[in-house]
């Protein structure tokens, strides 16, 4: 089968063709309470009529030929560009069909409005466009990835190919899905709970570094102290991480109650037993295990020949760790605050059960309503948080390892 | 310029050095030579207080070596190891400034001194400077560990078998390198080695170290003629003392002169081409054998046959060992 040149983008394309034949495009529903009806990818381009049929079968049809006939070609640079351009066309079609698909049905609704309000149907995002946007996804990804770029410009490429998605949603053109219009219609509430979110992920990544870090250098010296401490420590370390995070949430509502009501002042500058005093230091603690490890092992790959040196050519103690010790053990400890800073943002969700808001206070509402729409516009933001911050850091970590 | 007495030093109760007295001048390229386990490194390492000395007095310029900051005294000696321990994050250029940055020099100067050393150590400016570690190979990685060393124009330049990890072309490379910069510079010189040959063809002191206590201590002609006892006869290779010994002559002192005027060419039983009168007598001997003749004509170093060497010239009585001892090295 020598004329068959990229098996994975076959096998996503097959995947990708299974999941459009398989499940819904899009669910129409005449108000948020009631199940919906699937629209299928065939139906949304169909269905359309006239100059958007046409527009829709071009937007989808193209990227789909491009990707197909890129099965058939040499992995040249040329070809790996034509399969970025072609995924980032495809999410953009994708998105904007089911933005257009959503604004027409919402104009039908509006025209047949018989006593019914307007702008309480729902047409949401079904299967088909999750799991063919996560494929056009990992196909760009693998493309850049086989381009060689150096670190900086895979992370750019990334941005550009999500970037006329971003453009569509920004000019208003997918206004209409349900995502959206539960988001106009919390725009506040999202707004404050993105604030919120941010605030506890740096509150716990702060004071984990400011702890972290030290103690992981600690560990690594020589010394009576350093020596007797290191195994109880990691093993500390080790234990907090398997404790499940709500437990950890619970035991520290209780003495911090506790605190609180013994010492006024603390409770003044808020903390108490629920909201943001708990979470703060649940995530701090689970932080610290990440943060003190990678710190740790940055330390102990440093070369010893180099540290030699160094003292024998008269650096200070305090040289040698800033000028030399530290600088090189950055691209490891990198490593670790990725893990730290991924894990707090993902755990900063269940924090939202002690009161401490964030976006889990949206996901947790979406989910006691039973309101999908709703979760989505909790989890989706965390999610792009995650991987932004994932591939900055990781970008950082792959320049800084290659510089030397 | 250091002076070590009566020093001593134990690792977990075992003596390393034992009640070690060593007076090193200034201008001096003093190789230490032992076995491994002799305590050579130790002894260098207690010139920067890499390692303290349990007792005894090292003074470093006249003052003991505990009256100045650990940091100071070792920027004014410079530091050069066998693993080079360059710094990988840093291009060739900010590795050899270390030091003058560290003491502060103005910019200017720095970058004045960076390619001065590097011509000295000759690595183009121009096409190293910017480079990392990584880039270079074995060879120019200890050009710039030298460079580095150098950088802070130390009063003494601390050698910890800086050439071993390295090719026997490059390391004979970076021994002549050496030779010369001590010839230039005048620099005191200590340089840690178990490789007997660099230590004769480099040191004008050499220290055969055995046990933690000096074996004995003289010029290379000193220590291979007149070894102190069967120790140093041993480490020296019983069987190669005489090789060894006519490694450290050079050719211009044993030949015979003779006038080119051409007339006496043709009876000259010498064969082959000239051989330049910068050999030693050993490599000479070696060029007899291996062209199987019993005289070699000689030509100075611009090509000009200035006279032969026969076989027989070589040194070998026992009269010629003790008038060479009396004369001191070479």
């Amino acid at each position: 089968m020598t004329w068959l040149k990229n098996r994975v983008l076959l096998l996503l394309l097959a995947t990708g063709l299974a999941a459009a034949s398989g499940l819904a495009f899009l669910t129409h529903a005449p108000n948020r309470l009631v199940s919906g009806v699937g629209i299928s990818l065939v139906e949304a381009v169909s269905a359309s009529g006239g100059a958007l049929q046409a527009w829709a079968l071009l937007a989808i049809g193209l990227p789909a030929l491009l990707l197909a006939t890129a099965v058939f070609m040499r992995g040249s640079r040329a070809t790996q560009l034509m399969v970025i351009v072609a995924a980032s066309l495809l999410l953009t079609g994708l998105a904007s069909l089911a933005g257009a698909r959503a604004t027409r049905l919402a104009s039908v609704a509006l025209d047949a409005a018989s006593g019914a309000t307007p702008g309480i149907e729902r047409t949401s995002l079904g299967g088909a466009f999750w799991i063919l946007s996560a494929l056009a996804w990992l196909t760009a990804s693998d493309a850049i990835a086989h381009l060689g770029l150096r670190p900086v410009w895979r992370l750019a490429a990334g941005a550009a190919v999500i970037a006329p998605v971003l453009a569509c949603m920004a000019a208003g053109l997918l206004d209409q899905l349900s995502l959206l219009k539960e988001y106009a219609n919390r725009e506040d509430l999202f707004n404050t709970a993105l604030l919120q979110h941010v605030q506890i992920v740096l509150a716990s990544l702060l004071p984990s570094l400011l702890i972290g870090v030290p103690l992981g250098v600690a560990s690594v010296r020589e010394g009576r102290w350093m020596t007797a401490l290191r195994a109880p420590l990691f093993a500390s370390l080790n234990i907090i991480q398997t404790i499940p995070s709500i437990a950890l949430f619970g035991l520290l509502m209780g003495p911090l109650a506790l605190l609180a009501t013994g010492l006024p002042l603390l409770a003044q500058w808020g903390i108490k037993g629920v909201g943001l005093a708990p979470a703060v230091i649940a995530l701090t603690l689970y932080s610290l295990l990440p943060i003190v490890r990678s710190t740790a092992a940055g330390m102990s790959q440093v070369p010893r020949p180099v540290i030699d040196a160094a003292i024998g050519m008269g650096l200070t103690a305090r040289q040698v760790l800033w000028k030399v010790e530290l600088p090189l053990a950055l691209p490891v400890f990198i490593a670790g605050l990725r893990v730290a800073a991924v894990q707090t943002i993902g755990m900063a969700m269940v924090a939202a059960l002690i009161g401490a808001g964030g976006f889990g206070a949206i996901m947790f509402q979406g989910l006691l309503g039973g309101a999908l729409d709703l979760v989505l516009l909790g989890v989706v933001p965390v999610v792009a948080m995650a991987v932004a911050v994932d591939a900055v850091l990781k970008t950082l970590a792959s320049s800084l390892a290659h510089a030397y | 310029m250091i002076e070590l007495q009566s020093v001593s030093k134990s690792f977990d109760g075992v003596k390393v050095i034992d009640e070690l007295s060593l007076n090193i001048a200034q201008g001096e390229f003093i190789v230490i030579l032992g076995s491994s386990g002799s305590g050579k490194s130790t002894l260098l390492k207690m010139m920067n207080r890499l390692v303290e000395h349990d007792s005894g007095r090292i003074l470093f310029a006249g003052e003991e070596i505990r009256s100045f900051r650990p940091e100071d005294i070792r920027r004014r000696m410079g530091y050069a190891i066998q693993s080079i321990g360059l710094f990988p994050h840093w291009n060739v250029e900010k590795n050899i400034a270390a030091v003058p940055t560290l003491l502060k020099w103005p910019k200017a100067r720095i970058e004045a001194r960076v390619t001065e050393l590097m011509t000295l150590l000759q690595l183009e400016p121009a096409m190293y400077l910017a480079r990392f570690p990584h880039q270079l190979s074995g060879g120019q990685q200890q050009r710039v560990g030298v460079a580095r060393a150098l950088a802070g124009n130390p009063e003494v330049l601390l050698m910890d078998e800086p050439f071993g990890a390295l090719d026997p072309v490059t390391r004979s490379a970076l021994q002549l390198e050496i030779a010369r910069i001590h010839k230039v510079s005048g620099k005191t010189i200590v340089l840690v080695t178990h490789d007997i040959d660099e230590a004769l063809s480099l040191a004008t002191r050499i220290v055969l170290l055995d046990k933690g206590a000096i074996v004995q201590s003289g010029t290379p002609l000193e220590v291979l003629s007149a070894p102190a006892n069967d120790f140093v006869l041993d480490f020296f290779g019983r069987g190669d003392v005489g090789i060894k010994l006519l490694g450290l002559r050079r050719v211009a002192d044993h030949m015979r002169p003779e006038v080119t005027d051409g007339r006496d060419l043709a009876h000259d039983e010498s064969q082959g081409d000239p051989i330049p009168d910068t050999l030693s007598l050993r490599e000479a001997l070696s060029l007899f054998v291996s062209r199987r003749v019993a005289s070699l004509p000689v030509a100075d170093s611009e090509g000009r046959r200035v006279g032969r060497i026969d076989l027989q010239d070589l040194p070998g009585s026992a009269e010629t060992l003790e008038s060479a001892e009396s004369t001191g090295r070479p």
